[in-house]
């Protein structure tokens, strides 16, 4: 199991670049009077048949040749399960993949987020050929983060030259620090 | 709310450098296996730490990347390096810490840290 709900991001993350996708999706939003955190992660991947998206969510199915077990979708999906949540996984071939996994927050076995800035930062400076787009929303009041729009402003500075990804870095802990402004709001209602 | 006029900020000051870079051939290449198994064991961290230091340090000649699972999953984090013209050297049970001892003395000072291969941990 990980210990951080993150981690576990990263670790779908990483079959949607398997999948050859050149645009990744992921949205965090927690609605604190329903007491859900939704984490839907998709992508333009190669997508999967019927039958291969019946088998991924089985531990003992994976596509790799190096070991014999797939652990990342099953572990999300009993993360989610656990906390009294659900789990879905939609899939087209040649279209993509989306997941989309629900917590029951004030769950005692509920994993928490943990650093999903990490996450997303090491995903988007070790995969420059892949655009991301990064939603992180608490009971409306959101942020998004697009690599494409960065792109355009970039031109053909790299999104992991040092300047750039320090900035990226900040950009996401100033803008996620904001948003969680709306939730000690609430708390204090 | 940070904007993106800052990012604009950025692009001006390093386009005047960008014809300045030159792009060495000799290349190094730091691959972080990054699996179920790899972030399980946390491999996060030491990516982290790896690119950070990287910038951090000016190395341009370093490109820290991921990979998936090589079969290796009791070793992870498992950090690989590959030197054009010699063979690969496999880093396993990493940290940070041992990360960042990695770069100052493989990669600046062409080092290879013995005890940290998985070599040294087979016996």
């Amino acid at each position: 199991m990980m210990t951080e709900l993150s981690l576990n991001v990263l670790d779908v993350a990483n079959n949607s670049i398997r999948a050859d996708a050149n645009l990744i999706e992921i949205a965090i939003r927690l609605h604190t009077k329903s007491d859900l955190l939704t984490i839907m992660i998709a992508d333009n991947g190669c997508g999967m048949t019927k039958e291969q998206l019946s088998q991924v969510e089985d531990p003992f199915f994976t596509t790799r040749t190096t070991r014999g077990v797939g652990l990342g979708v099953p572990f999300f999906k009993q993360a989610a399960l656990s906390t009294g949540g659900s789990f879905h996984m939609e899939s087209m071939p040649g279209k993509g993949t989306i997941v989309t996994a629900v917590f029951c927050m004030s769950h005692i076995d509920c994993i928490p987020l943990g650093d999903i800035n990490s996450t997303v930062y090491t995903l988007i400076i070790t995969n420059n050929e892949i655009d991301f787009l990064y939603t992180y929303e608490v009971d409306g009041k959101r942020f998004q983060l697009d690599t494409r729009e960065f792109r355009n402003i970039l031109g053909d500075v790299p999104l992991n030259s040092p300047e750039v990804s320090a900035y990226i870095k900040s950009y996401l802990e100033e803008n996620q620090k904001e948003v969680d402004a709306e939730l000690s709001k609430t708390e204090k209602q | 709310m940070k904007t993106l006029e800052e990012l604009k900020a950025i692009r001006e000051s390093m386009q005047s450098q960008m014809g300045l870079r030159k792009e060495s051939g000799e290349q190094i290449r730091v691959v972080v296996g990054m699996a179920t198994c790899g972030i399980a064991s946390g491999a996060r961290p030491v990516l982290n730490a790896l690119s950070d230091a990287v910038q951090a340090k000016g190395l341009k000649n370093v490109a820290v990347t991921q990979t998936g699972c090589i079969g290796l999953c009791q070793y992870e984090p498992i950090v690989e390096v590959m030197e054009p013209g010699k063979d690969k050297v496999t880093y396993v049970k990493m940290t940070p810490e041992k990360a960042n001892e990695v770069i100052d003395q493989h990669l600046i000072r062409g080092q290879v840290i013995k005890k940290y291969t998985i070599t040294e941990m087979l016996g």
